[in-house]
Protein backbone atom coordinates (compact mmCIF):
# COMPACT_ATOMS: atom_id res chain seq x y z
CA UNK A 1 0.00 0.00 0.00
CA UNK A 2 1.45 3.30 -0.91
CA UNK A 3 1.74 6.39 1.87
CA UNK A 4 -1.13 7.84 2.66
CA UNK A 5 -2.05 11.47 0.98
CA UNK A 6 -3.48 12.39 4.65
CA UNK A 7 -1.90 11.15 7.93
CA UNK A 8 -3.05 12.47 11.69
CA UNK A 9 -1.96 11.28 14.73
CA UNK A 10 -2.94 12.28 18.02
CA UNK A 11 -4.51 15.72 16.82
CA UNK A 12 -6.14 17.30 19.63
CA UNK A 13 -7.99 21.14 20.04
CA UNK A 14 -8.51 22.42 23.55
CA UNK A 15 -10.35 25.32 24.01
CA UNK A 16 -9.59 25.99 27.77
CA UNK A 17 -10.65 23.03 29.68
CA UNK A 18 -12.98 21.89 26.93
CA UNK A 19 -11.83 19.25 24.47
CA UNK A 20 -13.28 19.60 20.89
CA UNK A 21 -10.62 17.16 19.53
CA UNK A 22 -9.49 14.62 21.68
CA UNK A 23 -6.26 12.40 20.42
CA UNK A 24 -7.21 11.84 17.09
CA UNK A 25 -5.30 9.42 15.06
CA UNK A 26 -5.99 8.25 11.41
CA UNK A 27 -5.04 8.13 7.78
CA UNK A 28 -6.70 8.67 4.18
CA UNK A 29 -4.98 6.44 1.33
CA UNK A 30 -5.06 7.60 -2.47
CA UNK A 31 -8.32 6.74 -4.31
CA UNK A 32 -9.77 6.31 -0.90
CA UNK A 33 -12.73 8.23 0.09
CA UNK A 34 -12.96 8.62 3.95
CA UNK A 35 -16.15 9.60 6.01
CA UNK A 36 -15.80 11.72 8.58
CA UNK A 37 -19.39 11.25 10.73
CA UNK A 38 -20.54 12.33 14.25
CA UNK A 39 -23.41 14.39 15.39
CA UNK A 40 -23.17 17.99 14.98
CA UNK A 41 -20.30 19.15 17.83
CA UNK A 42 -18.53 15.99 17.41
CA UNK A 43 -15.48 18.01 16.12
CA UNK A 44 -15.83 17.18 12.29
CA UNK A 45 -14.89 20.87 11.53
CA UNK A 46 -13.12 21.32 13.74
CA UNK A 47 -10.78 18.55 12.72
CA UNK A 48 -10.75 19.67 8.71
CA UNK A 49 -9.80 22.95 9.51
CA UNK A 50 -6.86 21.97 11.85
CA UNK A 51 -6.47 19.94 8.27
CA UNK A 52 -6.67 23.03 6.45
CA UNK A 53 -4.07 25.52 8.52
CA UNK A 54 -6.49 27.79 9.75
CA UNK A 55 -7.04 26.39 13.42
CA UNK A 56 -3.99 25.39 15.30
CA UNK A 57 -3.78 22.40 16.80
CA UNK A 58 -3.07 22.17 20.53
CA UNK A 59 -1.08 18.54 20.27
CA UNK A 60 -0.87 16.01 17.33
CA UNK A 61 0.89 15.91 13.93
CA UNK A 62 -0.67 16.06 10.01
CA UNK A 63 0.73 15.41 7.35
CA UNK A 64 -0.56 15.84 3.65
CA UNK A 65 1.86 13.34 1.27
CA UNK A 66 4.31 13.21 4.01
CA UNK A 67 4.59 17.01 4.05
CA UNK A 68 3.58 18.49 7.84
CA UNK A 69 1.21 21.24 7.89
CA UNK A 70 2.59 22.87 11.14
CA UNK A 71 5.95 23.23 9.66
CA UNK A 72 5.65 23.84 5.66
CA UNK A 73 1.94 24.47 5.80
CA UNK A 74 2.81 26.19 2.20
CA UNK A 75 3.96 23.40 0.45
CA UNK A 76 1.30 21.12 2.06
CA UNK A 77 -1.38 23.28 1.35
CA UNK A 78 -0.59 23.84 -2.19
CA UNK A 79 -1.33 19.94 -2.27
CA UNK A 80 -4.85 20.26 -0.54
CA UNK A 81 -8.13 22.42 -1.92
CA UNK A 82 -11.45 21.96 -0.04
CA UNK A 83 -15.03 23.00 -0.71
CA UNK A 84 -17.47 23.51 2.40
CA UNK A 85 -21.04 24.60 2.45
CA UNK A 86 -20.47 27.39 5.15
CA UNK A 87 -17.50 28.91 2.91
CA UNK A 88 -18.84 30.28 -0.60
CA UNK A 89 -16.88 32.51 -2.28
CA UNK A 90 -17.38 35.60 -3.07
CA UNK A 91 -20.76 36.20 -4.02
CA UNK A 92 -19.39 39.37 -6.39
CA UNK A 93 -17.24 38.10 -8.63
CA UNK A 94 -18.35 35.49 -11.69
CA UNK A 95 -17.66 31.86 -11.51
CA UNK A 96 -14.72 32.69 -14.33
CA UNK A 97 -13.12 35.24 -11.91
CA UNK A 98 -13.38 33.16 -8.96
CA UNK A 99 -12.14 30.46 -10.44
CA UNK A 100 -8.56 32.50 -12.25
CA UNK A 101 -8.13 33.95 -9.09
CA UNK A 102 -7.94 31.22 -6.48
CA UNK A 103 -6.26 29.46 -10.22
CA UNK A 104 -3.63 31.90 -9.37
CA UNK A 105 -3.22 31.40 -6.07
CA UNK A 106 -2.87 27.42 -6.22
CA UNK A 107 -0.21 28.71 -9.01
CA UNK A 108 -2.19 26.32 -11.31
CA UNK A 109 -0.31 25.60 -14.66
CA UNK A 110 -2.40 26.01 -17.93
CA UNK A 111 -4.82 28.02 -16.08
CA UNK A 112 -6.99 28.84 -18.44
CA UNK A 113 -7.34 25.57 -20.36
CA UNK A 114 -7.62 23.87 -16.50
CA UNK A 115 -10.40 26.12 -16.39
CA UNK A 116 -12.10 25.67 -19.26
CA UNK A 117 -11.97 21.74 -18.42
CA UNK A 118 -13.76 22.81 -15.02
CA UNK A 119 -16.33 24.22 -16.82
CA UNK A 120 -17.02 21.38 -18.54
CA UNK A 121 -16.78 18.92 -15.85
CA UNK A 122 -18.73 20.53 -13.76
CA UNK A 123 -21.64 22.25 -16.30
CA UNK A 124 -20.61 25.63 -15.51
CA UNK A 125 -19.77 26.98 -18.93
CA UNK A 126 -23.19 28.90 -18.97
CA UNK A 127 -22.72 30.35 -15.94
CA UNK A 128 -19.24 31.53 -16.72
CA UNK A 129 -19.71 35.35 -16.54
CA UNK A 130 -22.52 34.72 -13.62
CA UNK A 131 -22.14 36.45 -10.64
CA UNK A 132 -21.79 33.45 -7.91
CA UNK A 133 -24.15 35.51 -5.43
CA UNK A 134 -26.82 35.23 -7.80
CA UNK A 135 -26.50 31.53 -8.30
CA UNK A 136 -29.12 28.47 -6.94
CA UNK A 137 -27.20 26.82 -3.99
CA UNK A 138 -26.57 23.54 -6.39
CA UNK A 139 -25.39 25.75 -8.92
CA UNK A 140 -22.52 27.43 -6.08
CA UNK A 141 -21.87 23.96 -5.14
CA UNK A 142 -20.54 23.13 -8.55
CA UNK A 143 -18.41 26.05 -8.63
CA UNK A 144 -17.12 25.76 -5.29
CA UNK A 145 -16.58 22.07 -6.18
CA UNK A 146 -14.52 23.02 -9.26
CA UNK A 147 -12.21 25.85 -7.15
CA UNK A 148 -11.84 22.43 -5.11
CA UNK A 149 -10.61 20.58 -8.17
CA UNK A 150 -8.59 23.43 -9.77
CA UNK A 151 -5.23 21.97 -8.17
CA UNK A 152 -5.76 18.48 -8.63
CA UNK A 153 -5.81 17.99 -5.08
CA UNK A 154 -3.84 14.96 -3.76
CA UNK A 155 -6.13 15.90 -0.53
CA UNK A 156 -9.58 16.77 -1.46
CA UNK A 157 -11.50 18.15 2.00
CA UNK A 158 -15.21 17.75 1.89
CA UNK A 159 -17.34 19.69 4.43
CA UNK A 160 -20.93 18.57 4.13
CA UNK A 161 -20.61 19.89 0.19
CA UNK A 162 -24.23 18.28 -0.66
CA UNK A 163 -26.12 19.29 2.18
CA UNK A 164 -28.47 21.90 0.42
CA UNK A 165 -28.34 20.39 -2.65
CA UNK A 166 -31.77 18.71 -4.54
CA UNK A 167 -31.05 14.65 -4.42
CA UNK A 168 -30.87 14.76 -8.37
CA UNK A 169 -27.82 17.72 -8.17
CA UNK A 170 -26.35 15.63 -4.75
CA UNK A 171 -26.41 12.13 -6.72
CA UNK A 172 -24.34 14.40 -10.08
CA UNK A 173 -21.88 15.98 -7.42
CA UNK A 174 -21.56 12.43 -5.78
CA UNK A 175 -19.95 10.76 -8.95
CA UNK A 176 -17.53 13.73 -9.90
CA UNK A 177 -16.12 13.24 -6.45
CA UNK A 178 -16.01 9.81 -7.16
CA UNK A 179 -14.49 10.05 -10.30
CA UNK A 180 -11.92 12.32 -9.01
CA UNK A 181 -10.62 10.35 -6.28
CA UNK A 182 -10.53 7.40 -8.65
CA UNK A 183 -8.75 9.13 -11.92
CA UNK A 184 -6.74 12.24 -10.07
CA UNK A 185 -5.45 9.60 -7.37
CA UNK A 186 -6.60 11.83 -4.66
CA UNK A 187 -8.06 10.99 -1.42
CA UNK A 188 -11.24 12.42 0.11
CA UNK A 189 -12.13 13.30 3.32
CA UNK A 190 -15.83 13.86 3.20
CA UNK A 191 -17.90 14.76 6.45
CA UNK A 192 -21.83 14.50 5.89
CA UNK A 193 -24.76 13.88 7.81
CA UNK A 194 -26.74 12.13 5.10
CA UNK A 195 -25.60 8.29 5.89
CA UNK A 196 -27.53 6.96 2.58
CA UNK A 197 -24.95 9.10 0.55
CA UNK A 198 -21.84 7.98 2.81
CA UNK A 199 -22.94 4.26 2.26
CA UNK A 200 -23.12 5.11 -1.79
CA UNK A 201 -19.73 6.92 -1.45
CA UNK A 202 -17.37 6.30 1.23
CA UNK A 203 -15.11 3.18 1.62
CA UNK A 204 -14.34 3.73 4.94
CA UNK A 205 -15.90 6.02 8.08
CA UNK A 206 -14.97 7.04 10.94
CA UNK A 207 -17.39 8.00 13.54
CA UNK A 208 -16.57 10.98 15.71
CA UNK A 209 -18.22 11.77 18.86
CA UNK A 210 -17.09 14.41 21.70
CA UNK A 211 -13.66 14.76 20.22
CA UNK A 212 -12.92 10.92 19.55
CA UNK A 213 -13.10 8.36 17.50
CA UNK A 214 -15.17 5.08 18.23
CA UNK A 215 -15.71 3.59 15.58
CA UNK A 216 -13.74 2.85 11.76
CA UNK A 217 -14.94 0.33 9.02
CA UNK A 218 -16.85 -0.01 6.04
CA UNK A 219 -20.04 1.67 5.98
CA UNK A 220 -21.28 -1.13 4.36
CA UNK A 221 -20.64 -4.13 7.15
CA UNK A 222 -20.41 -1.58 9.85
CA UNK A 223 -24.01 -1.75 11.05
CA UNK A 224 -24.29 -5.49 10.62
CA UNK A 225 -21.51 -5.77 13.03
CA UNK A 226 -23.17 -3.99 15.59
CA UNK A 227 -26.77 -5.26 15.38
CA UNK A 228 -28.10 -2.56 13.16
CA UNK A 229 -29.88 -2.54 10.19
CA UNK A 230 -28.62 0.83 8.60
CA UNK A 231 -26.07 2.97 8.83
CA UNK A 232 -28.13 5.86 9.61
CA UNK A 233 -29.40 3.22 12.72
CA UNK A 234 -25.67 3.19 13.77
CA UNK A 235 -25.34 6.35 13.64
CA UNK A 236 -28.33 7.45 16.20
CA UNK A 237 -27.85 4.62 18.68
CA UNK A 238 -23.79 6.14 18.83
CA UNK A 239 -24.77 10.06 18.57
CA UNK A 240 -27.01 8.75 21.88
CA UNK A 241 -24.90 5.82 23.34
CA UNK A 242 -21.47 6.27 22.41
CA UNK A 243 -19.30 3.02 22.67
CA UNK A 244 -15.83 3.26 24.11
CA UNK A 245 -13.61 4.72 21.41
CA UNK A 246 -12.55 2.53 18.62
CA UNK A 247 -13.51 -0.59 20.64
CA UNK A 248 -15.31 -2.60 17.27
CA UNK A 249 -15.13 -2.57 13.22
CA UNK A 250 -12.08 -1.42 13.58
CA UNK A 251 -10.66 -1.94 10.19
CA UNK B 1 10.40 34.25 -1.40
CA UNK B 2 6.74 35.56 -2.39
CA UNK B 3 4.82 34.29 -5.24
CA UNK B 4 3.92 36.85 -8.24
CA UNK B 5 1.23 34.95 -8.94
CA UNK B 6 -0.43 34.63 -5.98
CA UNK B 7 -0.25 38.39 -4.76
CA UNK B 8 -1.40 38.99 -8.61
CA UNK B 9 -4.53 36.85 -7.31
CA UNK B 10 -5.12 39.85 -5.04
CA UNK B 11 -4.46 42.20 -7.11
CA UNK B 12 -6.77 40.53 -9.73
CA UNK B 13 -9.51 40.66 -7.50
CA UNK B 14 -9.81 44.16 -6.56
CA UNK B 15 -9.30 45.03 -10.46
CA UNK B 16 -12.33 42.72 -10.95
CA UNK B 17 -14.75 44.50 -8.12
CA UNK B 18 -13.55 47.32 -9.42
CA UNK B 19 -14.45 46.75 -13.00
CA UNK B 20 -17.75 45.83 -12.21
CA UNK B 21 -18.63 48.37 -9.89
CA UNK B 22 -19.35 52.39 -10.17
CA UNK B 23 -20.17 52.53 -6.70
CA UNK B 24 -16.23 51.18 -5.86
CA UNK B 25 -14.70 53.26 -8.78
CA UNK B 26 -16.60 56.83 -8.36
CA UNK B 27 -15.12 56.90 -4.79
CA UNK B 28 -11.61 56.71 -6.36
CA UNK B 29 -12.13 60.32 -7.42
CA UNK B 30 -14.85 61.99 -6.46
CA UNK B 31 -14.12 62.94 -2.47
CA UNK B 32 -10.68 63.84 -3.57
CA UNK B 33 -12.51 66.41 -6.34
CA UNK B 34 -14.76 67.61 -3.71
CA UNK B 35 -11.91 68.04 -1.26
CA UNK B 36 -9.62 69.79 -3.96
CA UNK B 37 -12.25 72.43 -4.97
CA UNK B 38 -13.58 72.73 -1.87
CA UNK B 39 -10.34 74.13 -0.47
CA UNK B 40 -8.94 75.70 -3.55
CA UNK B 41 -11.84 78.35 -2.87
CA UNK B 42 -10.95 78.37 0.47
CA UNK B 43 -7.32 79.40 -0.27
CA UNK B 44 -8.31 81.77 -3.15
CA UNK B 45 -10.49 83.61 -0.16
CA UNK B 46 -8.04 83.49 2.42
CA UNK B 47 -5.61 85.01 -0.37
CA UNK B 48 -8.08 87.81 -1.10
CA UNK B 49 -8.83 88.86 2.23
CA UNK B 50 -5.14 88.34 3.45
CA UNK B 51 -2.82 91.42 3.60
CA UNK B 52 0.48 89.12 4.92
CA UNK B 53 1.33 88.57 0.91
CA UNK B 54 1.23 84.80 2.44
CA UNK B 55 -0.04 82.51 -0.69
CA UNK B 56 -2.29 79.79 1.02
CA UNK B 57 -2.39 77.52 -2.30
CA UNK B 58 0.61 75.63 -1.68
CA UNK B 59 0.21 75.91 1.80
CA UNK B 60 -3.63 75.12 2.69
CA UNK B 61 -4.68 72.86 -0.55
CA UNK B 62 -0.97 71.58 -0.69
CA UNK B 63 -1.86 69.89 2.55
CA UNK B 64 -5.47 69.17 1.78
CA UNK B 65 -4.04 67.15 -1.06
CA UNK B 66 -0.87 65.06 0.65
CA UNK B 67 -3.23 64.53 3.64
CA UNK B 68 -5.88 62.79 1.34
CA UNK B 69 -3.26 60.90 -0.39
CA UNK B 70 -2.32 59.40 2.88
CA UNK B 71 -6.08 59.05 3.54
CA UNK B 72 -6.54 57.06 0.23
CA UNK B 73 -2.99 54.77 0.94
CA UNK B 74 -4.87 53.77 4.10
CA UNK B 75 -8.46 52.75 3.18
CA UNK B 76 -6.78 51.47 -0.52
CA UNK B 77 -5.02 48.64 1.88
CA UNK B 78 -8.71 48.78 4.42
CA UNK B 79 -10.78 48.84 1.23
CA UNK B 80 -9.37 45.80 -0.28
CA UNK B 81 -9.39 43.64 3.05
CA UNK B 82 -12.62 44.42 3.95
CA UNK B 83 -14.18 43.10 0.70
CA UNK B 84 -12.79 39.93 2.00
CA UNK B 85 -14.57 40.55 5.35
CA UNK B 86 -17.64 41.44 3.54
CA UNK B 87 -17.74 38.45 1.48
CA UNK B 88 -16.70 36.22 4.62
CA UNK B 89 -13.91 34.66 2.47
CA UNK B 90 -11.30 34.08 4.92
CA UNK B 91 -11.27 30.46 5.04
CA UNK B 92 -11.01 30.62 1.35
CA UNK B 93 -8.20 32.68 1.04
CA UNK B 94 -6.12 31.58 4.44
CA UNK B 95 -6.34 27.53 3.51
CA UNK B 96 -4.57 28.06 0.44
CA UNK B 97 -0.98 28.63 -0.10
CA UNK B 98 -1.18 32.29 0.00
CA UNK B 99 1.19 33.46 2.91
CA UNK B 100 0.37 36.01 4.96
CA UNK B 101 3.11 38.59 3.67
CA UNK B 102 1.83 37.71 -0.13
CA UNK B 103 -1.72 38.82 0.91
CA UNK B 104 -0.09 42.15 2.52
CA UNK B 105 1.33 43.14 -0.09
CA UNK B 106 -0.92 42.52 -2.55
CA UNK B 107 -3.42 44.39 -0.10
CA UNK B 108 -0.74 47.10 -0.30
CA UNK B 109 -0.10 46.85 -4.14
CA UNK B 110 -3.96 47.24 -4.33
CA UNK B 111 -3.94 50.69 -2.46
CA UNK B 112 -0.70 51.80 -4.73
CA UNK B 113 -3.04 51.15 -7.87
CA UNK B 114 -6.01 53.11 -6.69
CA UNK B 115 -4.69 55.85 -5.02
CA UNK B 116 -2.42 56.98 -7.24
CA UNK B 117 -5.85 57.25 -9.61
CA UNK B 118 -6.72 59.85 -6.89
CA UNK B 119 -3.28 61.68 -6.18
CA UNK B 120 -3.04 62.02 -10.21
CA UNK B 121 -6.91 63.83 -10.07
CA UNK B 122 -5.71 65.86 -7.37
CA UNK B 123 -3.04 66.82 -8.76
CA UNK B 124 -4.14 67.97 -11.85
CA UNK B 125 -7.34 69.63 -10.41
CA UNK B 126 -5.45 71.48 -7.88
CA UNK B 127 -2.81 72.54 -10.65
CA UNK B 128 -5.43 73.89 -13.17
CA UNK B 129 -8.42 74.91 -11.32
CA UNK B 130 -6.44 76.69 -8.15
CA UNK B 131 -2.80 77.00 -9.74
CA UNK B 132 -0.58 74.99 -6.87
CA UNK B 133 2.44 74.71 -8.79
CA UNK B 134 4.70 71.84 -7.33
CA UNK B 135 8.19 73.63 -8.48
CA UNK B 136 7.55 74.76 -4.47
CA UNK B 137 7.99 71.81 -2.63
CA UNK B 138 10.82 70.71 -5.73
CA UNK B 139 12.57 67.63 -5.35
CA UNK B 140 11.17 67.00 -1.72
CA UNK B 141 8.16 66.05 -3.04
CA UNK B 142 9.47 62.88 -3.88
CA UNK B 143 10.26 61.95 -0.27
CA UNK B 144 6.85 64.08 1.31
CA UNK B 145 4.73 61.57 -0.82
CA UNK B 146 6.95 58.32 -0.25
CA UNK B 147 6.65 58.90 3.72
CA UNK B 148 3.21 59.42 3.46
CA UNK B 149 2.52 56.57 1.33
CA UNK B 150 4.61 54.52 3.92
CA UNK B 151 2.12 55.85 7.20
CA UNK B 152 -1.06 55.33 4.86
CA UNK B 153 0.18 51.77 4.57
CA UNK B 154 1.00 51.54 8.15
CA UNK B 155 -2.33 53.05 9.43
CA UNK B 156 -3.89 50.32 7.02
CA UNK B 157 -2.62 47.55 7.73
CA UNK B 158 -3.08 48.74 11.23
CA UNK B 159 -6.55 48.99 10.83
CA UNK B 160 -6.86 45.74 9.03
CA UNK B 161 -5.38 44.05 12.24
CA UNK B 162 -7.90 45.69 14.40
CA UNK B 163 -11.06 44.41 12.51
CA UNK B 164 -9.51 40.85 11.82
CA UNK B 165 -8.92 40.73 16.26
CA UNK B 166 -12.16 42.56 16.68
CA UNK B 167 -14.64 41.45 14.17
CA UNK B 168 -16.35 43.18 11.21
CA UNK B 169 -18.15 45.54 13.27
CA UNK B 170 -14.63 47.04 14.54
CA UNK B 171 -14.72 48.82 10.78
CA UNK B 172 -15.94 51.60 12.20
CA UNK B 173 -12.97 52.16 14.44
CA UNK B 174 -11.22 51.69 11.72
CA UNK B 175 -12.73 54.93 9.16
CA UNK B 176 -11.68 57.72 11.48
CA UNK B 177 -8.60 56.51 11.97
CA UNK B 178 -7.09 59.56 10.09
CA UNK B 179 -9.15 62.74 11.72
CA UNK B 180 -7.82 61.16 15.00
CA UNK B 181 -4.32 61.54 13.61
CA UNK B 182 -5.21 64.76 11.80
CA UNK B 183 -4.86 66.97 14.92
CA UNK B 184 -1.03 65.79 15.72
CA UNK B 185 -0.02 65.77 12.08
CA UNK B 186 0.11 69.37 12.37
CA UNK B 187 -1.42 69.34 8.65
CA UNK B 188 -3.07 72.66 8.43
CA UNK B 189 -0.92 74.42 11.34
CA UNK B 190 2.50 74.58 12.14
CA UNK B 191 3.35 71.96 15.40
CA UNK B 192 4.27 75.16 17.53
CA UNK B 193 0.81 76.10 18.19
CA UNK B 194 0.30 72.62 20.40
CA UNK B 195 0.75 72.37 23.59
CA UNK B 196 3.73 70.44 24.84
CA UNK B 197 1.89 67.10 25.44
CA UNK B 198 0.62 67.14 21.77
CA UNK B 199 3.57 68.32 20.25
CA UNK B 200 5.33 65.17 21.54
CA UNK B 201 3.10 63.16 20.27
CA UNK B 202 3.45 64.56 17.06
CA UNK B 203 7.13 64.24 16.68
CA UNK B 204 6.40 60.59 16.81
CA UNK B 205 4.02 60.83 14.03
CA UNK B 206 6.10 61.28 10.24
CA UNK B 207 3.10 62.79 8.79
CA UNK B 208 4.54 65.52 11.23
CA UNK B 209 7.55 65.96 9.36
CA UNK B 210 5.94 65.74 6.04
CA UNK B 211 3.68 68.99 6.74
CA UNK B 212 6.34 70.73 9.03
CA UNK B 213 8.94 70.59 5.81
CA UNK B 214 6.09 71.70 3.42
CA UNK B 215 5.32 74.52 5.58
CA UNK B 216 9.14 75.53 5.89
CA UNK B 217 10.16 75.05 1.91
CA UNK B 218 6.59 77.49 1.32
CA UNK B 219 7.99 80.17 3.75
CA UNK B 220 11.26 79.84 1.92
CA UNK B 221 12.64 78.81 5.25
CA UNK B 222 15.14 75.86 5.67
CA UNK B 223 14.20 72.44 6.89
CA UNK B 224 16.48 70.16 7.95
CA UNK B 225 17.19 66.88 5.44
CA UNK B 226 17.95 64.93 9.09
CA UNK B 227 14.34 65.63 10.47
CA UNK B 228 13.34 64.55 7.06
CA UNK B 229 15.03 60.93 7.01
CA UNK B 230 13.78 60.72 10.88
CA UNK B 231 10.43 60.88 9.30
CA UNK B 232 11.09 58.75 6.81
CA UNK B 233 12.71 56.12 9.07
CA UNK B 234 9.68 56.39 11.95
CA UNK B 235 7.08 55.60 9.05
CA UNK B 236 9.43 52.65 7.73
CA UNK B 237 9.77 51.35 11.76
CA UNK B 238 5.38 51.94 11.96
CA UNK B 239 5.05 49.66 8.52
CA UNK B 240 7.28 46.64 9.98
CA UNK B 241 5.10 47.54 13.69
CA UNK B 242 1.70 47.25 12.10
CA UNK B 243 3.00 44.16 9.84
CA UNK B 244 4.07 42.44 13.29
CA UNK B 245 0.67 43.46 14.74
CA UNK B 246 -0.83 41.52 12.04
CA UNK B 247 0.74 38.52 11.70
CA UNK B 248 0.00 38.21 15.61
CA UNK B 249 -3.26 39.32 15.52
CA UNK B 250 -3.57 36.67 12.81
CA UNK B 251 -1.87 33.88 14.55
CA UNK B 252 -4.09 34.67 17.66
CA UNK B 253 -6.83 34.25 15.18
CA UNK B 254 -5.56 30.65 13.69
CA UNK B 255 -4.90 29.42 17.45
CA UNK B 256 -8.50 30.38 18.74
CA UNK B 257 -10.67 29.62 15.60
CA UNK B 258 -11.29 32.94 14.93
CA UNK B 259 -10.31 32.36 11.25
CA UNK B 260 -12.76 30.11 10.69
CA UNK B 261 -15.40 31.23 12.73
CA UNK B 262 -15.21 34.65 10.99
CA UNK B 263 -16.78 33.37 8.17
CA UNK B 264 -19.29 32.49 10.01
CA UNK B 265 -19.42 36.23 11.17
CA UNK B 266 -19.73 34.49 14.83
CA UNK B 267 -16.86 37.21 15.95
CA UNK B 268 -17.48 38.67 19.32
Amino acid sequence: MSDPVLSVSDLSKRYGETPAVDGVSFTVARNEIVGLLGPNGAGKTTTINMILGVLAPSAGRILIDGVDVARRRREALARTNFAAVYAPLPGNLTVYQNLRIFGLIYAVPALRQRIEVLLDQFGLRELRNMKCGVLSSGEQTRVALAKAMLNRPHLLLLDEPTASLDPSVAQEIRALIQEFARREAGGVLWTSHNMYEVAEVCDRVLFLSRGRILLEGDPRSLPRQHGRRSLEELFIALAREPLAPRVAGHA
Amino acid sequence: MPSFKRIAAILLRQYYLMRGSAARVVPLFAWVTVDIVLWGFITRYLNSVSHAGFNFVPALLGAVLLWDFLTRVMQGVTMAFFEDVWSRNFLNIFATPLSLHEYLIGLVSSSIATSAVGLVVMVVMATLAFGLSFFVYGLMFVPFILILFLSGIALGIFGCALVLRLGPAAEWFVWPIPALVSPFAGVFYPLSVLPAWMRAISWLLPPSYVFEGMRALVAHREFSDGLLALGGGLAVFYVLLAGWIFTRVYRHAVRTGLIARYSAETVN
